[in-house]
């Protein structure tokens, strides 16, 4: 299934390991600050909710 | 029905909710698709042998790093003219998304580069202007954490960007204002003398077609987390004014 590579094995499939690596970061960092955004907004809504009444 | 309704935080936050889970979906499956006929089902080059494999993230990677910088400045122009905040945080949510392609597209150029001109790295038109790319783009995500003010951070970053899509435009066209470099012309071209053979362009335009809709799935959810924070500091603004 894996095709031969030859003698830049470690070109193509460092490219595509970097590039995993990258997009993975900028994945999991998107949705670590999407988390902490949704948590910190209901805090302060519920605060806020709170203080209205 | 105005384009600017999307303008408004709340409609943009109906909108995207909606919009997101069929770009996430086409982007799986586009890159899916993509990577794996490119990878596995395609022949080796009969120049540069197998090291074409990298043309399915080093060019989608490549234009996305422009095309992004070129999403930014149109929404920074909307900024500044207009003053809509969601094009504003737009264009900062699209920051990071930039640099990592122009990050792709330099270390898969470096890795491609070696076995092929004997180098990872020369002072080559198209890779030096991609190098300065990278660096406006960090120039411009550390000025939107230097300033305090959104507003403020938005007009600065605005300029920037203008400033910067120069720089943008360089790496889209030094191969073909400077033709004394390493790097080889356009991969893509209306020209179909220019293009890549065949066997290799429909794999290659479904993985840009991957990376356009990452790229959409992305900015989506990062500028609805913009909006997010930025509602929360308004509201915390209000509660130490009470």
């Amino acid at each position: 299934m894996m095709p031969d590579l030859g003698k830049y094995a470690f070109a193509v499939l460092a490219s595509y390991g970097a590039t995993v690596v990258l997009l993975a970061a900028l994945v999991a960092l998107s949705f670590w600050q999407r988390a902490r955004a949704k948590r910190l907004l209901d805090e302060v809504e519920a605060r806020a909710g709170k203080t209205d009444g | 029905m105005s384009i600017w309704e999307y303008a408004n935080p709340k409609k943009f936050m109906q909108t995207s909710a909606w919009l997101l889970p069929w770009a996430v979906g086409l982007t799986v499956l586009c890159l899916g698709i993509g990577l794996i006929w490119g990878f596995f089902f395609t022949p080796d080059d009969y120049k540069q042998g197998a090291t074409v494999k990298i043309i399915y993230i080093h060019v989608p990677a490549a234009m996305m790093a422009i095309n992004v910088w070129v999403m930014m400045l149109v929404t920074s122009l909307i900024w500044i003219v207009r003053r809509h905040h969601v094009s504003a945080l737009a264009a900062k949510a699209a920051a990071p998304i930039g640099l990592t392609f122009t990050l792709i597209a330099l270390v898969t150029g470096a890795f491609w580069g070696q076995p092929m001109w004997g180098t990872w790295w020369a002072w080559d038109p198209r890779l030096t202007s991609f190098l300065v790319l990278c660096l406006f783009y960090l120039g411009y995500i550390a000025l939107w954490q230097a300033v305090e003010n959104p507003d403020t951070a938005a007009d600065l970053t605005g300029v920037l960007c203008v400033v910067g899509s120069v720089f943008a435009m360089l790496s889209r066209y030094a191969v073909n204002f400077w033709n004394q470099g390493l790097h080889q012309g356009a991969s893509l071209s209306m020209d179909a003398k220019e293009n890549v053979s065949d066997v290799f362009w429909l794999p290659l335009l479904i993985c840009i077609a991957g990376f356009v809709l990452l790229f959409i799935a992305l900015v989506l959810m990062r500028t609805r987390t913009e909006i997010r924070t930025r509602r929360a500091q308004a509201l915390m603004a209000r509660e130490r004014l009470a």
